[in-house]
């Protein structure tokens, strides 16, 4: 990482405008991104009861294309994507032949055989290679980092729709959880997904990088009447933890499994071979030893991301996410426990920079938004 | 936000309001705006003994956790209860929100601080 720490920061095209709009601006995964612009809990309950719009152009986007892309999507990427119907989208990991992460992804079927790959943004390169490298079996399929093609806008929270309906002719009702569908927003050409990284209803819009200002300015001027506010990575990240939403680097790395992420849903079982499924059908034979849990604090703490788990004296896992949540007004987090100590209710203490603080595991995710 | 003319300051962003040889300490409106949202306090008992630069305790905003740094060395006579239920004033009141009050071990050591000119020079 000293590289990337050591290179200037990368830019989206939506720079400008943070730094001009006042946005509190920091290093993150080599980008210069805001991370917040009113503040983390006003932006974070903004979301939760209005709507929100960020910048999360940072994102990489990596494309897969040719006679056999679905065979290559199908090699590299855990989930089953033979399931995906073209305008459709789901979550998956790229993982070491050791079932582990070496990123978190969402697969969107584009056509029959090109699919667009949404990455984390320090791993954009490294992803690539990998997956440059590991589709050479499958004969012909084309790997392209397209990620400077793309600004990527996400406008999450109940009014998102109907902000977003004002923009644009796409019957925005009409798609899906986890959908997508291609038109214009503000006489925009854009890509629409009903995803986000907050547990509320939202979009993600792609749009060619000299629009992107246009199109913010727009929404924002369409939020207007709902109180939308311009949210950053803070809000983002407090928002994708009570959805228990995992955080590649975080929660998920190359030192963990999906199935020890407790992610066995993104696995497709039933298909043919993938880089991992040996091992993750060893483990799933076996029982993983560990599992990530949801965590509440009994005592008044706040568990951070690298505080042992104890179990009486021993340290038996660590946490991985912690923050006191501005929705639910709690300290909660992520944990590696033992799966024999994973079950809801199990108490644990956390030591918080020395000091012991009594937790509870409870269900995930920590929050769910009424239907 | 003005900086007081009457606190003395330290370039960990630690205020102090000098009353005879006791000091109330808190944290600068500059420091409140680097942490963001503080939602948890962590101070010391009545009674604790301090050192000039050494941490008293904690205050956990939503993104992280900061030290509170002793702007000069005492004893801890008084502890704001009130602040530790709500830490939010913080960041609304940054030169009102008092954490601990200090009896100095040497009521000249405040002398050597900041003031809030050379403060705010220091933050510009």
């Amino acid at each position: 990482m000293e590289q990337v720490l050591d290179a200037p920061l990368k830019k989206t095209p939506l720079h400008a405008r943070h730094r001009a709009s006042g946005a509190r601006m920091v290093p993150f995964g080599g980008w210069d991104m805001p991370v917040e612009y009113s503040g983390i809990v006003a932006e974070h309950l903004a979301v939760r009861e209005r709507a929100g719009i960020f910048d999360v152009s940072h994102m990489g986007q990596i494309e897969i294309a040719g006679d056999a892309a679905l065979e290559a999507v199908q090699r590299i990427s855990c989930n089953d994507a033979a399931k995906l119907q073209i305008g459709q989208a789901h979550y998956s990991g790229l993982l070491t032949p050791q079932g582990t992460f070496i990123d978190d992804l969402l697969v969107y079927r584009l056509a029959k055989q090109h699919f667009l790959l949404v990455v984390n943004a320090s791993h954009i390169q490294r992803d690539y290679d990998h997956i440059a490298e590991h589709i050479k079996p499958a004969g012909d399929a084309v790997a392209v980092d397209a990620s400077s093609r793309y600004a990527l806008i996400a406008v999450q929270g109940p009014r998102a729709q109907g902000v977003l309906q004002a923009l644009t002719d796409i019957d925005l009702s009409a798609i899906k959880y986890y959908w997508f569908a291609h038109g214009e927003i503000a006489s925009i050409r854009a890509t629409v997904s009903r995803t986000g990284y907050t547990g509320e209803d939202g979009f993600e819009i792609f749009v060619p990088p000299q629009s992107a200002d246009r199109l913010w300015l727009a929404i924002l001027e369409a939020g207007r009447p709902v109180d939308l506010v311009p949210c950053g990575l803070g809000a983002r990240d407090t928002l994708r933890l009570e959805a228990a939403m995992r955080l590649q680097g975080n929660d998920i790395d190359e030192s963990t499994t999906a199935l020890e992420a407790d992610l066995n849903w993104i696995v497709g079982w039933k298909k043919a071979d993938f880089i991992g499924a040996e091992a993750l059908r060893a483990q799933k034979a076996t029982g993983a030893s560990r599992k990530l849990i949801g965590f509440e604090m009994i005592d008044r703490a706040i568990a951070r991301p690298g505080h042992g788990v104890f179990l009486g004296n021993d340290q038996v896992g660590g946490v991985t996410s912690g923050t006191q949540t501005p929705y639910l007004k709690k300290a909660i987090g992520l944990a590696y426990v033992p799966t024999a100590s994973a079950a809801l209710d199990t108490e644990f203490d956390v030591d918080v920079r020395g000091r012991r603080a009594r937790a509870r595991v409870v269900p995930l995710p920590f929050y769910k938004r009424a239907k | 936000m003005a900086y007081p003319a009457g606190y003395k300051y330290t370039k960990d962003h630690e205020w102090i309001e000098l009353n005879g040889d006791r000091g109330k300490v808190g944290i600068t409106d500059y420091a409140q705006q680097q942490l963001g949202d503080v939602v948890f306090l962590e101070l010391p008992e009545v009674g604790a003994k301090l050192t000039a630069g050494q941490s008293f305790g904690t205050i956990d905003s939503v993104k992280a956790v900061s030290e509170l740094y002793a702007p000069v060395s005492g004893e801890v006579v008084d502890v704001n209860a009130a602040l530790k239920q709500k830490p939010e004033a913080v960041n609304t009141e940054p030169h009102t929100s008092w954490m601990v009050v200090i009896k100095l071990a040497n009521p000249t050591e405040a002398s050597g601080l900041l003031d809030a000119a050379a403060y705010e020079a220091a933050i510009k």
